[in-house]
């Protein structure tokens, strides 16, 4: 480590970073996302950006790109101090951004997608196509790119759209390319031809942070490395100097598991068994058994397949293959009201996207899966859809003033309370948690969690899908590690160590 | 949010209250309660229509074809009648909303199946629609003197001092309301429109509940054909030409939003009635026919742009907690 710190003052010294971070701290309110962090990228040199999911990589993005502000902290580019009010000022400063799914226009063509907000102009104010045209193709030779500029954006991969934004990056003369996780949606292929891209951006010079999951490509194109960890950054050095070993310890380097409302619970017989389950496109050979009481956890990156599989578990797309057995029956679930009604419920992910209906009442959102059993004859009984709202919120501690109140007045966690009151409802016998705690203060947190362990402990078979390892390691009693839509590890709790969940969810084989 | 809406219709009838002032200011006679009761009579086969396009527009759908099917139902009502003057009024009824139903069912369908934008689906069957009456009729006009005395009569019979029609149209306010409030499919129509994504999860098939949506637009649409042509006594293919902007008119200043799952029965009620007091009071306060339409389109802006305020305060609070995530 010695040696890597030395090493690491005579680069500096020699060669003065790109841009640098001095400092920074980014406060939510309940969350400290980034304290005290700094970075400095150097030009010619790819910086890998590594840390767990909440580590606080999304949000120094954020700053670098001019998104979000610092509360405190400087940026620097060069010798000056500078201040990215807007993410166009972040852009003229030369910074630029390549994300998952890039963020270019379909409908225009490449060639436009690349000068957009700075097309070449001729002496009437008007647009210059011949230039701009003959301006791109230039800039796609440079990023490696061999693309007509007059095809439309949406006739592309998302490699290839990839490499229009690189061209974009090149039209604005950035210096700063940051790339968050640019292979996660690519064909091997594709990630060959992009790690050649990187390359040709180094060797112009430009600073690289490369943010990823996937320890393989780190140790192929990084130089350096930062590991974030809770908002701060525990280490930063040479590629060179590191072990793959050494890196996940960093990453994820805490004791985890006592702070956890976890209840032991006598697991039951086989609930729910799943064979043989695969999907043309998302995953295939999934094959488990959940037992009652118990807290089954998938982990994996994001994009692994875990949430497709859910989603196509309940009904929501059909899978092309497998089998369902619920307490020893077969079950053929062809959309989510026949899987509510054979008792496996799904608490979706994106809480605004697919859980709360805003707009209808609390009790409204809680009884609309249950409608059938609050009705009498045909009509809606308004009285027992109160009562049966009211047992279950009651249950969550839901605080809110009345139930007639739009569930878009409630705070995030207490809408999640809502959300998940809405599937206690059903009575189900399977419920599949996404990313439970995902996004909510620390308090709700705990409740969701302390309410995990009581149905549980109730006779409830749980499946938890989350990408936070201490929840992981904390709630479940058996965890399944998926990765690129296989199932990747299968861990008993006394066995679980945050270790062997990133080492599986990663693809790196067991040191020797 | 329940106080707010509850605030917007209470807003509208306040402002048709004052509408009905300033009339009276200028013509006492307008609000005599008989005089109201033409106006509501005259309004009724608006407030039909509107209750089922708010339905529609719950679900996050619009219905431009509602006035051509109409125009159609109404056309082929009138053809039975001419060719067998014999047959049972609400015989005619029935085919009429029967026939109504079934133009509904194919816009549900295609927006349901084949996953069109539903303005290009309602674009298109409008046009069919209207297109198809021309071919049924070769253009011609089904008369007053070829419809049976029975067949117009019915909606100017007098029950209880009030006109058929009349009575009618709170016979379907009142069911309306009941499907919307006390059954699982009304509530499904506020889940689809409200959130559509987790209305799926909620085990809530949203193409199947948008095509009921258009089945109940399409049967009060082919009920409306006919009280339409028996009330005016002749049927032709332009009947309620461009009305179909009349009966959005209504939903949107009724505080029924463009976006879904928001808006009451009370809600669309009331803004037909608006519509209906300023097409009504106009012309005797000698105001002309085009500062009528200027009006009613002031109305339809000022109602959106109050609506719109009300939806983005909501938004906020959304953004508000996205961000602290």
């Amino acid at each position: 480590m010695v040696d890597c710190l030395l090493l690491q003052d005579t680069l500096t010294s020699r060669m003065k970073p790109a841009i640098a971070l001095e400092g920074i701290s980014k406060s939510f309110p309940g969350v400290k996302a980034l304290s005290d962090v700094s970075l400095a990228l150097y030009p010619g040199s790819v910086t890998a950006l590594i840390g767990e999911n909440g580590a606080g990589k999304s949000t120094l993005v954020k700053i670098l790109t001019g998104i979000y502000q610092p509360d405190e902290g400087t940026i620097s580019v060069g010798d000056q101090e500078v201040h990215f009010p807007t993410a166009l000022e972040a852009a003229r400063a030369g910074v630029t951004a390549i994300h998952q799914e890039t963020v270019l226009f379909d409908e225009l063509s490449v060639a436009e997608n690349i000068f957009l907000g700075h097309a070449p102009r001729n002496r009437f104010g008007l647009i210059d196509w011949k230039k701009l045209n003959a301006d791109a193709r230039a800039l796609l030779s440079r990023a490696g790119a061999d693309l007509d500029p007059t095809i439309r954006l949406r006739d592309l991969g998302i490699a290839k759209k990839h490499l229009v934004a690189i061209a974009r990056a090149l039209s604005i003369d950035a210096q700063v390319v940051i790339m968050d996780e640019p292979t996660a949606a690519l064909s091997h292929k594709e990630i060959h031809e992009l790690y050649a891209l990187v390359e040709r951006l180094k060797a112009d010079g430009k600073a690289i942070l490369f943010i990823s999951h996937k320890f393989d490509e780190i140790f192929r194109i990084a130089d350096r490395y930062t590991v974030f960890r809770d908002g701060t950054m525990v280490d930063e050095g040479l590629i060179a100097d590191v072990s793959q070993d050494e890196l996940v310890r960093l990453m994820v380097g805490r004791a985890v598991g006592s702070v956890y409302p976890k209840k032991d619970v006598a697991i039951g017989e086989p609930v729910l068994t799943v064979s043989g389950y695969r999907h043309p496109t998302e995953f295939e050979d999934i094959n488990f058994e959940l037992r009652r009481g118990e807290i089954l956890g998938f982990y994996g990156l994001v994009g692994a397949g875990r949430s497709e599989f859910m989603q196509s578990l309940i009904g929501v797309t059909r899978p092309s293959a497998g089998a369902v057995r619920l307490d020893g029956e077969v079950l053929v679930i062809r959309s989510p009201s026949e899987a509510i009604r054979a008792g496996i419920v799904y608490v979706p992910e994106e809480r605004g996207r697919q859980g709360a209906i805003i707009g209808l009442p609390i009790f409204q959102n809680v009884t609309l899966p249950s409608l059938s059993r609050t009705s009498r004859s045909g009509f809606l009984k308004l009285a027992n859809e109160f009562a049966l709202a009211r047992e279950y919120t009651t249950r969550l501690d839901l605080r809110a003033a009345s139930l007639d109140q739009d569930v878009g007045t409630l705070s995030g966690g207490n809408q999640q309370k809502v959300v998940i009151a809405k599937w206690l409802a059903t009575k189900p016998k399977v419920i599949i948690l996404d990313e439970p705690t995902k996004g909510i203060d620390i308090g709700s947190k705990a409740a969701v969690h302390a309410f995990m362990s009581e149905l549980a402990a109730q006779g409830l078979s749980v499946i938890m899908v989350s990408s936070e390892i201490p929840e992981i390691m904390g709630m479940s009693d058996r965890v399944i590690v998926m990765r690129e839509g296989r199932i990747a590890g299968r861990f008993e709790r006394a066995e679980l160590t945050a270790e062997k969940l990133v080492r599986a969810a990663a693809g790196i084989q067991e040191a020797a | 949010m329940a106080n707010i809406l509850r605030n917007r219709e209470l807003l509208l009838v306040g402002a048709i209250a004052v509408l009905l002032a300033l009339i009276t200011w200028r013509f006492p006679p307008f609000v005599a309660p008989a005089n109201l009761g033409r106006v509501y009579n005259d309004t009724s086969i608006l407030i039909i229509l509107a209750l089922g396009q708010m339905a529609v527009i719950l679900t996050r759908c619009i219905d431009l074809s509602m006035a051509a099917n109409l125009a159609l139902s109404g056309m082929v009502a009138a053809m039975l009648n001419a060719a067998f003057p014999g047959l049972p009024i609400p015989l005619i009824i029935l085919a009429a909303v029967a026939l109504g139903t079934l133009l509904g069912m194919i816009n549900g369908a295609l927006v349901w199946k084949l996953d069109i934008p539903p303005i290009v689906v309602t674009l298109g069957t409008l046009t069919i629609y209207r297109g198809l009456i021309f071919l049924l009729s070769g253009g011609k006009w089904i008369n007053a003197h070829q419809m049976s005395d029975a067949f117009k009569a019915l909606p100017r019979d007098e029950l209880f001092g009030f006109p058929v029609l009349s009575w009618l149209s709170l016979v379907m306010i009142a069911l309306v309301f009941l499907l919307m409030s006390r059954t699982a499919l009304g509530r499904a129509f506020y889940a689809v429109g409200g959130n559509p994504h987790a209305a799926v999860y909620t085990g809530i098939d949203v193409g199947r509940t948008r095509f009921s949506a258009y089945c109940l637009s399409g049967a009060l649409a082919g009920l409306s054909g006919y009280l339409w042509v028996s009330r005016y006594a002749v049927a032709y293919v332009d009947i309620a030409a461009g009305f179909e902007l009349d009966i959005i008119a209504a939903c949107v200043i009724g505080g029924i939003s463009i976006a879904g799952g928001i808006g009451t029965v009370a809600g669309a009620v009331l803004g037909a009635l608006f519509l209906g007091v300023i097409k009504n009071a106009l012309p005797v306060i000698n105001i002309s026919p085009f500062a009528q339409l200027a009006i009613s389109g002031l109305v339809i802006i000022v109602a959106v742009a109050v609506n719109a305020r009300a939806e983005r305060r909501k938004g906020r609070v959304i953004l508000r907690k996205a961000e602290a995530v």
